[in-house]
């Protein structure tokens, strides 16, 4: 990737959104800001305006009361065409156009933007590649030729085209069977690790919103701000009965999920023999503790990447951890 | 001299031939001698005919269509208004529109009963292709930042297309069975040589020969329509996985 625009912090300010006609208000007194080159995760059950809040930041639907603020200017002080090439978007049916190739479609926002021929087939190139595709094999397909988690990349290839400093994603792996959606979310990661994007990032399952937010909003019904907090905060301190009931009561395992075996003390593994199960220190905690149970509880081999032995896993060494960050709040 | 009266010859050209003689099923003799001054000339004015109808009745039909698009209440009416000109019985249309003072016997008189044949066909197909332009993509190509002009050429005439060709295909072939009507208020096409034939004791070579003009230049469109579409909308033809 060549040197990236910079990401743009984003604000919302006291969003207001009623629709005409409607008894109620679909966001009401929305304010939160997202960093630059954060991850913020909208969440909520339907009818929390997740999706609505998300349509006004690039102004798809028009705002009601407020003002949105991208990189410090009001969404409002320009036309919506120009602000909406500038801002990507990605959607949960992706809407590739089916008449366009690959490559064509990743072309779309430069081509609107009057980029020369040259510019648009390198980007189009770089792109390609970074989202691990063959440009000379893919790019001259037919979207109709693609499976749904090919089709998905190049929905996000397509929206990282012009460089924008600012990413919407609703819903984006929403239709992906369980194993792809895992492996689509972990590339986006390791794409967001890269890029360094702000990303306004919509859904409606927790268990997702944890592993990709670096904050997570979750929503209510009538689109207010139920709590706004890092996952970790989210799990261990729900701020009401609404958002502990929605992250749900395991969200202690949940928050295991969070850490990983090099994050905690282990105990010295001297004494145990080589026929224990052995894990890489990368694992979760939460995985961690199902491999422990799996093994009846007997103690575990933590190892490094190259194999070497770290020390040993056991349910007291869980507990100690949990003992004392419970000491700490 | 006196002919036996079993034997009645027409006057073609002041020449007799066996062909005209026996009336057989069909003799190639008498289209290749009649080719350029019956044959020709009537399948020329049938392709104009078919030709300028089509052409006014698509960017008719467009217009209506686009609108209807922008203005949901706009279809009904067409709608109503296309299917009354589609379902009047195309002879009664003719007549009825030769009664129509300005226009009388004449080329446009023709035309303008063609081109209200095809509204309906045409009108509808549009319509339902750029409705059939699926919610995502349209919300995707907004997102991106195009504005209405850029989304309507640029995504939505072109997921359209496989249609409005649809459409066109209907509308041409019906034109060009309709056209060969259109000597009966006096405006050359196909039909002149069907209805000669006719009038001549079902001359059946020349019955044939015309008929099957018709016939062969509505697979010829449909065909040429078949390509087009082939060349501007490659993607229909991808298997879906």
């Amino acid at each position: 990737m060549p040197p990236t625009r910079t990401a743009l912090g984003l604000e919302l300010r006291d969003v207001t959104k009623r629709y005409p006609g409607a008894r109620t208000a679909a966001i009401t007194g929305l304010s939160l800001e997202v960093g630059a080159g954060e991850v913020c995760v909208l969440v909520g059950p339907s009818g929390s305006g997740k999706t609505t809040a998300m349509r006004l930041i690039n102004r798809l639907i028009p705002l009601s009361g407020g003002d949105i603020l991208l990189g410090g200017a009001s969404v409002l002080d320009r036309s919506a065409v120009d602000l909406r090439r500038e801002i990507g978007y990605v959607i949960q049916q992706v809407g590739l156009f089916p008449h366009l190739s690959v490559a064509e479609n990743i072309a779309t926002v430069p081509r609107l933007l009057g980029w020369s021929r040259d510019r648009i087939a390198a980007r189009t190139q770089e792109l390609l590649e970074l989202i691990g595709m063959d440009a000379e094999e893919i790019g001259p397909r037919y979207p109709a030729a693609l499976s749904g988690g090919q089709r998905q990349r190049v929905g996000v290839a397509r929206a990282l085209a012009a460089d924008p400093p600012l990413l919407l994603m609703d819903e984006p792996f929403g239709a992906i069977d369980p194993i792809t959606r895992a492996r689509l979310q972990d590339e986006f990661l390791a794409l967001q690790a890269r890029v360094r994007k702000t990303v306004v990032f919509v859904t409606h399952d927790i268990d997702e919103a944890i592993k990709m937010g670096d904050r997570v909003a979750v929503m209510r019904a009538g689109g207010t701000l139920a709590q706004y907090a890092t996952p970790d905060e989210l799990l261990r301190a729900p701020a009401d009965d609404f958002v502990a009931q929605f992250v749900g009561s395991d969200r202690a395992l949940k928050r295991l999920a969070l850490a990983t075996l090099a994050d905690i003390e282990l105990a010295d593994a001297s004494g145990l023999n080589g026929d224990h199960a052995r894990l890489p220190d990368t694992t979760t905690l939460r995985d961690a503790l199902a491999a422990l149970l799996t093994g009846d509880g007997r103690p575990l081999l933590v190892v490094d990447s190259s194999q070497r032995v770290l020390g040993k896993f056991t349910i007291e060494a869980l507990s100690e951890r949990l003992r004392s960050e419970h000491a700490q709040l | 001299m006196i002919l036996p009266s079993a034997v009645v010859i027409p006057n073609y050209g002041g020449s007799a031939y066996r062909c005209e003689r026996h009336n057989p099923l069909f003799c190639f003799d008498w289209v290749s001698r009649n080719w350029d001054a019956v044959l020709w000339p009537a399948l020329r004015e049938h392709i104009v005919l078919t030709v300028v109808a089509v052409a006014l009745g698509f960017a008719i039909s467009t217009a209506l269509a686009l609108a209807a698009y922008r203005l949901r209440w706009l279809e009904r009416p067409v709608v109503a208004v296309t299917l009354v000109f589609y379902t009047i019985p195309a002879i009664a249309l003719f007549e009825l529109l030769v009664g129509v003072s300005w226009l009388g016997l004449s080329t446009l008189t023709a035309e303008v009963a063609l081109v209200s044949y095809t509204l309906l066909i045409l009108f509808r197909n549009i319509l339902t292709g750029l409705r059939e332009v699926p919610e995502d993509v349209r919300d995707a190509a907004r997102g991106m930042g195009m504005n209405a002009r850029q989304l309507l050429w640029r995504v939505e005439l072109p997921l359209a297309l496989p249609a409005i060709v649809a459409g066109l295909r209907i509308a041409t072939v019906t034109v060009i069975s309709l056209a060969t009507i259109a000597p009966l208020i006096s405006v050359e096409s196909l039909g002149t040589p069907i209805f000669a034939a006719i009038s001549d004791n079902l001359f059946k070579t020349e019955l044939i020969a015309a008929g099957g003009l018709a016939v062969l230049l509505a697979v010829a469109a449909d065909g040429a329509f078949v390509l087009i579409q082939r060349r501007l909308a490659p993607w229909t033809r991808v298997r879906t996985r």
